[in-house]
């Protein structure tokens, strides 16, 4: 299960602050809604069409898009990444 | 029931926020949109023409044109414009330069015949360049063009023409010179600082059958720096006068070549070209007071031949191009492709180009490279840009490609593109169509043995 660090901070203007760091990011809109619904414990596929009822865009698109945001959030160290410790 | 109304959608995006400005992306975002060019929509052109798409607008040519006309007319009496030709020599560009008065400047056969099949007459063609076959020599003697001598050899061949040709060859020589300028150009003509500039001068004057008429530089490319054509100007006011002193004769023409700055910005600036590059007042002020407060008697002042290349056109084209996808990096850092490589864009090894959307967007942006589409690792058109979010199929407007690209782009693993001009009124015409195979193959010759397939 993915989840966004404890500690990390975000605003609802897309301000985000890594305390464990130092870093502050900007984030737009869709990317925060993104973030909570992680922070809420959501999975990618509910993620995905919980996006896909609210935006204007097809299936193929959200999928790498939202691959593609997530690689970034990890990338960043703003993930626990607790799913890859298979053990 | 009723029926949601989606939002629209952009990528979601993260970037993070550097303390220490500027970081290396520079200081600017890109993301205000050109969605037309001279009143039509980026959009229809990449419907009805393809893309890519070279766009060049006559109207920003001849603005560009007269203003650096007025700039170096209202200070100086005697001035001529020479269309380079190198830099770009599609027809239709030239004849808009012809129609606004401007000679025709050459540096190869090829380049002379162009310039003759658009009507320039033969003694308003300048044929500069090294490489000036005994053909070429001679057709432009008959046709009494200006000859600027590049070495001595070509100085000899010109000498023995001239014993069984007639009319007298119309002479110059190209002189190189220190102006303070790093690096120094000096593969180019005759030294001045050593003398041989003036011993070839003393060559062509005690030589009766040739005429001298101008003298030539061309200091460099890309010049940020208007002393320097002071510099030049008053180094071949000093041979003119020398030649006036010793012979009673008259240099009719100075031609400071080439070489001013354009409106791009060059890698490895921080700020931007168009903040910091110097204007066209700026060039004529220094060249014109140099001329004006020389020793030549007022009716004697040599004209002044300019042979400005890149300032008259770079901003009059435009590359339309469109995203093929986004990536990100092994190192995470995000690049875009997009369907325009260095083989049509040559310039994108010197400029940091400016790209702009060719739709709206959100503030929202993102650091990214730009690659092409070739499967080569030089094909970069932009190490980093900071451009809003573009997806797959949006399209984007590069500018200041007027200059070189059209002349200098490659044939290379993809055909070349139309180009297309967009007139006064707004009506786009193409003045190049694209390649096609065909073409490419009609120009190949296959050996019987090996045309056989082996499948
Ligand atoms: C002899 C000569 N004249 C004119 C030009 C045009 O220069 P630019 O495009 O920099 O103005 C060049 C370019 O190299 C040149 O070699």
């Amino acid at each position: 299960m993915m989840k966004i660090k404890k500690n990390v901070a975000i605003s609802e203007s897309g301000y985000l602050f890594n305390p464990g760091t130092g870093e502050s990011f900007s984030v737009n809109p869709i990317g925060v809604g993104i973030i909570q619904m992680l922070r809420e414990g959501k999975s990618e596929d509910e993620i995905r069409s919980e996006m896909l009822s609210q935006y204007d865009i097809d299936a193929d698109t959200m999928e790498k898009d939202l691959q593609d945001f997530i690689g970034f959030l990890k990338q960043y160290a703003l993930i626990d990444n607790n799913d890859e410790k298979k053990v | 029931m009723k029926v949601k109304q989606k939002m629209r959608y952009e990528r979601p995006i993260i970037r993070k926020l550097e303390t220490n400005m500027p970081n290396k992306y520079g200081l600017r975002t890109e993301y205000m949109p050109m969605t037309q060019i001279d009143g039509v929509p980026v959009k229809d052109l990449i419907n009805e023409f393809g893309s890519p798409l070279f766009v060049l607008s006559e109207g920003t040519i001849r603005k560009t044109f007269r203003e650096a006309r007025k700039a170096f007319s209202t200070r100086y009496p005697r001035v001529q414009f020479a269309w380079s030709y190198k830099t770009n020599y599609l027809n239709a560009v030239c004849n808009i330069f012809h129609q606004e008065g401007s000679w025709a400047e050459v540096v190869s056969g090829f380049e002379y015949q162009k310039a003759l099949h658009n009507g320039v007459p033969g003694n308003k063609i300048i044929f500069n360049g090294p490489d000036k076959t005994v053909d070429d020599l001679t057709m432009s003697i008959h046709n009494e063009s200006l000859i600027h001598i590049d070495h001595l050899d070509e100085l000899y061949t010109i000498i023995n023409l001239a014993e069984k040709i007639k009319p007298r060859p119309r002479v110059a020589i190209r002189v190189n010179m220190d102006t303070g300028i790093y690096p120094m150009w000096d593969r180019f003509g005759f030294n001045y600082e050593n003398g041989q500039a003036w011993d070839a001068l003393n060559k062509i004057m005690r030589n009766p059958k040739l005429d001298l008429v101008g003298l030539h530089c061309h200091i460099g490319t890309f010049m940020l720096a208007p002393y320097a054509y002071a510099t030049a100007a008053a180094k071949l006011i000093d041979l003119a006068l020398g030649v006036k002193q010793k012979f009673s004769h008259d240099v009719k023409y100075i031609d400071l070549g080439g070489g001013f700055a354009s409106g791009n910005t060059l890698k490895g600036s921080y700020l931007p070209g168009p903040d910091t590059n110097p204007t066209f007042d700026d060039f004529a002020e220094a060249i014109s007071s140099t001329l004006i407060s020389s020793n030549f008697e007022s009716g004697d002042l040599p004209t002044l031949i300019l042979e400005t290349g890149r300032a008259l056109v770079d901003e009059a084209g435009f590359l339309l191009g469109t995203v093929i996808a986004n990536k990100r990096s092994s190192t995470g850092k995000r690049t875009t492709i997009i369907d325009i490589g260095v083989n049509l864009l040559f310039t994108s090894f010197w400029y940091d180009h400016k790209i702009t959307p060719a739709q709206p967007f959100t503030h929202y942006s993102e650091d990214t490279t730009l690659y092409g589409p070739l499967c080569m690792n030089i094909d970069v058109v932009r190490e980093s840009a900071s451009l809003p979010l573009l997806n797959k199929g949006d399209h984007f407007v590069i500018h200041n490609v007027g200059a070189y690209n059209m002349s200098q782009w490659m044939q290379f693993i993809t055909l070349r593109p139309k180009v297309v001009m967009i007139d006064p009124e707004g009506k786009p015409h193409v003045i190049r169509e694209s390649e096609t195979l065909d073409l490419i193959n009609s120009m190949e010759r296959v050996p019987d043995h090996l045309k056989k397939s082996s499948f």
